[in-house]
């Protein structure tokens, strides 16, 4: 039965059922109980925006306070996978990567290919992604793309409270490292999801709307930008088709380019910086595949190839917003040779 | 030489039986073979890549790995391949994945600095430095989390010493009381760099007392001050007692990688070799003591050469992985 919950209610509840389903499933990370070492409550925070809340009280053995030490645990949830449990880490913000890099991509990542097919390594890093919260240049990024180019790694963009439930489920039951990027802004939508447990499957996209007259391949957050664009075209005229690829790698690139031969043009929806993106990557596949079915130039619409800014002024143009995914609707629309 | 007492006996050899004793020589006597017979075997251009050997560090591996078992894991350095034989990886294959074959223990993916076999808890020679602390942090949390009894062993070297990997584990293995030893096996050089220069407390066990346990330092060229160090160690973990850091000193016989030239440092192997080399040490102690005579030793010797010699001759021949295998074994499912 299916009933109206957050994003972030989805993400918990899918926690809680998986570590109700499987006593080998632990959570680990900054303040995922809270309050570790002090008088107060054992259960303080649920991770730094609540996502985990709750947890600790119901499995008190499983729910694993850490320092401020990103190498040490995510290495340890990745070292704890080889050994039979099924860690889900949090890693604060995406930006952290940076100081714990090295036990995701040249660690699990590799295991399985370098010892010859032998490891399985059952982790998930989940991490905040995203800018709209004025966290500015080190706690905004989308560096999705950065993992989806490391083989071994999946990763995961959920769109909705339904997406991020299935998803994470299937990430934890998944036996390969999987990263699992929840856009901080997302948190407070609100969506049907069922009660029961369920899996969404990876490399498989989600059509969020039908249309002829053009592809929007759109990611995350983009997504709902994305629906907003396609219901002011709508009311013009235009009948944009939206594809969620829900995954990054695996990519669903058969649901793209089939869409594509239909509409003949295609236009990437990205809050990622555009160089070396999901925005390349799907507009090269879109070139080399569909060369043959575009009526116009691939658009791409991104974030610029700068720092997320601060100023709220700033992070709103940095941001792409329904306005610049209609204008580059129209422009594939009314290209001319 | 007058026989020693049993008991005094027993003391000098760390009450380890004979059969204890003769499989710890065979397994130092086993890295010794191994590592030397790579040593030529580069030479000759056959292997690819880049071998770090073990030589002269035999005891701290064979020692430590003494008091595991099949619930215990080991993380290992780019200096690997003593650390996967004394937890048991097959030595053949081990040859293999060294000559890059499809017969390998990672069936030619992996090669020398990524040797590994999960079955036997070995979680792979590492190619990064400092890589390994942080996954011990995490074997030694599924040990305490299932209830086996297990530890977690991270092997690294006086270069990982200053990684802060290695650091960030160690605080984590103390706060969460984690069965983890840390064993520093100072070799006095990262690469061509000193430890008297790049570590800048006296040593590296002194760091221990910075996250919270106890910090030893041993002679890694006596197999039983290591022994001994290393099981008071691991006891105390398995009962619940916390992370310990070993730090275990001596010197590494051939350079860093094979082929350097190591103007850096001073004759001092030769002076290691003649005076302090473990096997010979051990087999001193072992025969003087009365526990062990030479003829049991001598044919371990033979033994070992034959296997090692087995394991070159097979490696030579075994098929390489075809293009078949290049895109097999990224994922289980993808």
């Amino acid at each position: 039965m299916a009933r109206t919950i957050s994003y972030r209610e989805a993400v918990n509840e899918a926690l809680r059922q998986e570590m109700e389903r499987d006593p080998s499933v632990i959570v680990m990370g900054e303040d995922n109980a809270g309050g570790a070492g002090s008088p107060g409550e054992d259960d303080a925070w649920g991770g730094v925006l609540g996502v985990t809340k709750g947890l600790y009280e119901q499995f008190p053995g499983r729910v694993l306070d850490t320092p401020i030490s990103e190498s040490a645990f995510v290495g340890a949830a990745v070292g704890a996978a080889t050994r039979g449990l099924r860690p889900v880490a949090e890693l604060m913000f995406i930006d952290f990567m940076g100081v714990c890099f090295d036990q995701i991509f040249n660690q699990a990542a590799k295991f399985r290919y370098m010892f010859g097919g032998k490891a399985v390594t059952p982790v998930v890093v989940r991490t905040m992604y995203g800018a709209g919260l004025n966290a500015a240049a080190q706690h905004s990024q989308c560096l999705y793309p950065v993992f989806t180019h490391i083989p071994g790694l999946k990763v995961v963009l959920p769109s909705s409270p339904y997406e991020a439930k299935g998803l994470l489920i299937q990430a934890i039951r998944d036996n390969d490292p999987v990263i699992f990027c929840e856009h901080k802004a997302l948190y407070d939508m609100t969506g049907e999801v069922p009660e029961d447990s369920y899996t969404i499957p990876f490399g498989e996209a989600n059509v969020v709307r039908d249309g002829d007259d053009v592809t929007i391949v759109a990611l995350g957050r983009m997504v709902s930008v994305a629906e907003e664009a396609a219901a002011e075209l709508a009311r013009q005229g235009v009948q944009a088709e939206i594809i969620d690829p829900r995954t990054t790698s695996p990519l669903d690139s058969d649901t793209i380019l089939e869409s594509v031969e239909n509409t003949g043009r295609l236009v990437v929806v990205d809050e990622a910086t555009p160089r070396c993106s999901m925005a390349t990557d799907i507009s090269a596949l879109v070139a080399q595949e569909a060369f043959g079915a575009l009526r116009a130039p691939i658009e791409m619409v991104t974030a610029p190839h700068t720092p997320v800014p601060f100023a709220q002024t700033l992070e709103q143009l940095y941001i792409p917003d329904a306005q610049k995914v209609a204008n580059a609707v129209k422009k594939t629309m009314d290209w001319k040779k | 030489m007058t026989p020693t007492q049993p008991a005094q006996a027993a003391q000098a050899t760390s009450g380890l039986d004979e059969k204890a004793l003769l499989e710890a020589y065979r397994t130092m006597r086993t890295i010794r073979e191994f590592e030397e017979r790579l040593h030529l075997e580069f030479a000759t251009g056959e292997i690819p890549g880049f071998v770090h050997l073990y030589a002269g560090e035999e005891a701290s591996a064979t020692a430590v790995c003494a008091h595991l078992d099949e619930r215990d894991s080991i993380a290992s350095t780019h200096r690997g391949h003593g650390h996967c034989i004394a937890k048991g990886v097959d030595v053949k294959e081990m040859m293999a994945e060294i000559y890059g074959r499809v017969t390998g223990s990672c069936r030619g993916k992996g090669g020398s600095m990524h040797i590994a076999d999960l079955s036997k808890g070995m979680l792979g020679a590492n190619g990064i430095v400092g890589g390994g602390p942080p996954l011990i942090c995490g074997t030694a949390l599924a040990a305490k989390q299932q209830g086996t009894g297990g530890v977690g062993v991270a092997f690294f070297g006086d270069g990982a010493s200053n990684q802060g990997t290695t650091l960030e584990a160690l605080n984590l293995a103390s706060v969460w009381n984690l069965p983890a030893i840390f064993v520093a096996e100072n070799n006095g050089y990262a690469e061509a760099t000193a430890a008297t220069w790049s570590v800048a407390c006296d040593n590296i066990a002194d760091r221990a007392a910075g996250f919270g346990m106890p910090g030893v330092i041993v002679d890694g060229f006596d197999f039983f001050a290591v022994y001994e160090a290393a099981g008071e160690a691991i006891e105390r973990a398995r009962e619940g007692g916390g992370p310990t850091l070993i730090e275990v000193k001596f010197t590494r016989y051939y350079g860093h990688f094979e082929g350097d030239q190591q103007t850096y440092r001073a004759d001092e192997v030769a002076r290691a070799r003649a005076s302090l080399d473990c096997l010979k040490q051990f087999r001193e102690r072992v025969t003087a003591s009365g526990r062990l005579d030479a003829a049991a030793l001598d044919g371990i010797d033979g033994e070992v050469a034959g296997l090692i010699e087995a394991a070159v001759t097979e490696a030579k021949q075994a098929p390489t992985p075809t293009a078949d295998d290049l895109t097999t074994d990224v994922y289980v499912t993808y």
